[in-house]
């Protein structure tokens, strides 16, 4: 790896490039799924190729190839020179960069079990016995499961010196089971909807899961929803379970904090953001009790968000976003800070692969544990609903306003759960919302849950996210608009 | 990595003087080349039998904000994924490396996968060669494009917008790809084509507007009219008043339609009636839609692009999904008309694969009205140019969630009176499409929440709006 980076380095310098910064990725994964007792897909996979990006009479340019010999890397140079050239003609200043020491490190997150090492009939396996066991349950229609492996062997070097090699294991699963009945579709998840869980973990992540266990519960809860009462309409006290408040943070947090969207560079496609800069250490994000970060650190957990450094070669960082409920602080690159006067970037920018500029992406966006018990918190609650595992979501393009739906939720009465809701959903502005929030479960209830199918940019890039949160209550949210007539 | 032989040795990158950008060269590899690789890999297996998917893309694309270029990329890349089979099991391994061990040991791989799985008991033979229809979706001028051609119509728009006092982001990317699907039982196919994307967004204090459109031939993206038009309802969109929720008469231009009517796509998959999350289970032969609502799929369409073969190698055929309100057809894949006891239409996709098939290339019948003349015959309604971040909250109702996005308006007594603030919308699309009063001629659209189809802009009655958001 390390001849090949180098190369393009030494070869954009001599195009008179600025600055230019070479990502060689070797990326392998192993995909798995099984739908009502039969194996859906099994494959593994290999990609290995360089991205290069400079800085040229003042612009930028990026090509990417899997033409790695000499000449492949030449041609790869001189395409992201033409290019930067190209950018250069509608310029309006020189990209200026916030300064940034070298490195030269290697980094690799822990993990157990090498889940590439694990047989895949030993993976099928476990897939096909949780999909038995939901498909025991009576009015289960549909039964599925999956399991994604990922190794990315990294090498970063750039033209201020750093050499960087990362090497990240990512392993997750998940289970679903679907019952149609009547006029009515209901699904329930396990660990979270839409894949389950990701981190950067080895096959140990995937034995702690359980899936089996798991499995006949969710296939019960399934074919209940059926019969459960409609969630109502109106203003409630809500406490959503901490995969939901995950998606939550993602949405209406994660995403307005990026400062390339915030400046408008995302424009066209994924939208701004209301965080305007005048914002910044003087808006009343959430309650008192709110406290966010964003913690790329291995310290925080092992994440979808975890690294050593990240795709520019900036150390990962722990960034207050909210505290105690005043907005603190953006994602930047080394860009986008000097463009708002910061020394230095938080460490940020990441790429899905090889043949992707790193852009602004979320790391770890975490909300820190409140002192609550779960158990207070429902006993502690007259009159509201409890959600659990996203449905769907969706949120304006400056994130604003947005509306969740969960799989399932029950009405609180009296400190007590009372009754099943089916397709519970709930509504708001985001910053009402956050301001809204009375409790926060504590550290025993926090899961560093991993989305790994956040989009952004173009040409669109799909990047895993981490998001640590425990169950936490809203006041006075509007619930029940989605089903309304 | 060892490089890879070319039979038809295009010239590489070369940087010319000046700010021209790269010289115009063609990076096809060629059906031969493809088929060369191909054919190595069946030399090196043992398996009952193989196939080979190898598929190359060369793209670009320009970005802009801010009056600017920001981001400008280039990528090139190669995969070569194998497929084999051993005694009634089936499993894929992909690489990206083109030497002789890259490519024995994926061979490999896919033949120790497949001995693991349980045994597939819808796996059916492979096809043997196949008569297709042809398709020409390759233009020379949009696979030479260079970074300073698409700079060049950056820089007019940017100039554009400052001229207007005006902010504009967007897109320009230009590439090629190419496809090749081979077995070992003597199938071989070919499939290339080209494609140019230009959106554009335009953005005042308060207000914005946005226009996008894709085709196989750059010369059909007018940058500079996607541009005014943008800017047009960015000027039109400003102080946008707040109005109620609720159920509104809506004209949705054609990039509205699709990103809606793309949710409906799978549907039409006989695995999803067969897995029972369809919205056509049990309701296929039943009126569900308007008179007026008939939808193909067809690949051969004249706006429509993609391989005229599905992930098998079985021809696509063009299939009458809709007919005047009724779900009459659904697509299958091989083993799914084998299970579902009918015939397959060409739409699987690669093996193995859970989910089966799917209609990828979807047509709307249309109709002869204007926009203009569905905004002079509305009493009272809204305008909406785009749709954003919809998400599906009911699956067999078929309700989405989204926000209206760039250019929402009001039309009152036949003419459009002003700008609203942006709306939450939950709408059953079977409703929708049983409320469609209007139809204008049927276009190829391009949205962000679909891939592009061939959609009529619609007025329909009764589109439920639930909330308002804060612009």
């Amino acid at each position: 790896m390390k001849h090949i980076a180098n190369l393009a380095i030494e070869k954009a310098l001599a195009h008179r490039a600025t600055y230019a910064d070479a990502r060689v990725m070797d990326i392998r994964h192993r995909d798995i799924s099984t739908k009502n007792g039969q194996v859906g897909r099994a494959s593994e996979g290999e990609s290995l190729g360089i991205g290069i990006r400079v800085i040229a009479d003042g612009a930028w340019g990026f090509a990417a190839t899997d033409r790695l010999a000499p000449q492949g890397i030449e041609a790869c140079v001189a395409d992201a020179i033409a290019i930067a050239k190209a950018s250069a003609l509608a310029k309006r200043h020189d990209v200026v960069l916030a300064p940034e020491q070298s490195f030269v490190d290697t980094w690799q997150n822990p993990f157990v079990k090498d889940p590439f090492r694990i047989p895949i009939e030993t993976q099928i396996a476990v897939l096909l016995a949780a999909d038995a066991e939901m498909r025991k349950v009576k009015g289960v229609t549909l039964a599925e499961g999956s399991m994604s492996f990922r190794k990315i062997d990294q090498l970063f070097v750039s033209s201020i010196g750093s050499s960087i090699h990362q090497v990240k294991m990512q392993s997750g699963a998940g289970i679903v089971a679907t019952s149609f009945a009547g006029e009515e579709i209901q699904k329930r998840s396990y660990p979270n909807s839409f894949g389950g869980q990701h981190m950067l973990r080895g096959y140990e992540l995937i034995e702690e899961l359980d899936l089996v266990r798991h499995a006949p519960r969710i296939a019960e809860q399934c074919v209940a929803l059926h019969s459960a009462e409609k969630c109502p309409e109106g203003k409630r006290t809500i406490i959503l379970d901490s995969s939901q408040l995950g998606l939550q943070i993602h949405e209406s947090i994660g995403h307005p904090i990026e400062l390339d969207r915030v400046l408008g560079m995302e424009a066209n496609f994924a939208g701004m953001s209301f965080l305007t800069l005048e914002k910044l250490n003087s808006l009343r994000y959430g309650s008192e009790i709110v406290n966010v970060v964003a913690d790329a650190r291995l310290d925080h957990g092992p994440g979808l968000g975890t690294f050593g450094y990240d795709d520019e070669g900036v150390p990962a960082q722990r960034t207050p976003i909210i505290s105690n409920g005043l907005f603190t602080g953006y994602l930047t690159n080394r860009e986008t800070a000097a463009a708002i006067g910061q020394s230095r970037s938080n460490g940020t920018m990441r790429t899905e692969g090889w043949n992707r500029l790193p852009i602004i992406r979320m790391t770890n966006i975490s909300i820190l544990p409140g002192d609550r018990r779960f158990e207070d918190l429902i006993a502690d609650t007259d009159d509201g609903i409890y959600m659990e595992t996203n449905r769907s979501w969706s949120i304006d393009d400056r994130r604003y306003h947005f509306q969740f739906s969960t799989e399932i939720g029950w009405e609180i009465k009296n400190g007590k759960r009372v009754r099943m809701i089916k397709t519970p959903s709930y509504s708001g502005i985001t910053t009402e919302f956050w301001n809204s929030c009375d409790a926060i479960c504590s550290r025993e209830y926090w899961t560093l849950w991993g989305t790994p199918n956040c989009g952004k940019g173009q040409p669109m890039q799909t990047m895993g996210t981490g998001h640590g949160a425990s169950p936490a209550r809203f006041r006075n949210v509007k619930v029940g608009i989605a089903s309304s007539d | 990595m060892a490089t890879k032989t070319k039979k038809k040795a295009a010239p590489r990158v070369r940087v010319s003087n000046g700010h021209k950008g790269l010289a115009a060269h063609d990076h096809r590899l060629g059906a031969s080349e493809l088929r060369r690789i191909a054919e190595k890999i069946f030399k090196l297996s043992e398996a009952d039998e193989m196939e080979v998917d190898v598929s190359a893309v060369t793209s670009a694309l320009t970005r802009f904000a801010n009056n600017t270029i920001h981001q400008n990329v280039a990528e090139q890349g190669i995969t070569i994924s194998v497929r084999a089979v051993v005694d009634g099991r089936t499993a894929r391994a992909s690489t990206n490396k083109t030497d002789e061990d890259s490519l024995r040991r994926v061979t490999a791989a896919a033949l120790e996968l497949a001995q693991v799985q349980p045994r597939n008991p819808d796996l059916l033979p492979m096809l043997g060669p196949q008569k297709l229809q042809k398709v020409a979706r390759f233009n020379a001028k949009t696979a030479t494009a260079t970074p300073a051609d698409r700079a060049r119509a950056v820089t007019r728009v940017c100039k554009m917008a400052d001229a207007k006092k005006q902010t504009t982001a967007g897109i320009f990317s230009t590439g090629l790809s190419e496809f090749a699907l081979a077995n070992s039982r003597g199938l071989f196919e070919y499939y290339e084509d080209t494609r140019a994307e230009f959106s554009v967004t335009m953005l005042e204090k308060d207000s914005s507007g946005w226009a996008k459109a894709t085709s196989a031939k750059i010369d059909e993206i007018d940058a500079d009219a996607l541009a005014e038009r943008a800017s047009q309802k960015a000027s039109d969109s400003r102080e946008p008043k707040e109005i109620p929720a609720g159920h509104y008469v809506t004209i949705l231009e054609p990039p509205a339609v699709l990103d809606l009517v793309g949710f409906l796509f799978y549907d039409f998959a006989g695995t999803c009636v067969l897995d029972q999350r369809s919205c056509f289970t049990g309701r296929m032969g039943k009126k569900l839609f308007g008179e007026n609502i008939s939808i193909w799929d067809d690949v051969y369409h004249p706006l429509q692009l993609g391989p005229p073969f599905d992930g098998e190698g079985l021809p696509r055929q063009r299939v009458r999904l809709v007919d005047r309100g009724i779900p009459v057809n659904l697509v299958y894949s091989r083993a799914t008309a084998k299970k579902m006891k009918t015939k397959p239409t060409g739409h699987g996709f690669s093996l193995p694969s859970e989910d089966g098939e799917a209609p990828f290339n979807l047509v709307f019948s249309g109709g002869e009205t204007s926009t203009d003349e569905m905004i002079r015959s509305t009493e009272r309604g809204l305008l909406i140019t785009r749709l954003w971040y919809i998400r599906e909250v009911d699956p067999y109702k078929k309700v989405l969630t989204g926000m209206t996005r760039d250019g929402t308006f009001l039309v009152e007594n036949g003419r459009v009176t002003g700008a609203v603030r942006n709306f939450r919308f939950n709408q059953s699309i079977l409703e929708m499409l049983a409320n469609v009063e209007m139809m204008g001629p049927a276009v190829r659209a391009s949205g962000e929440e679909s891939f592009d189809m061939v959609v009529p802009a619609m007025k329909v009655r009764d589109f439920h709006f639930t909330e308002v958001t804060k612009f």
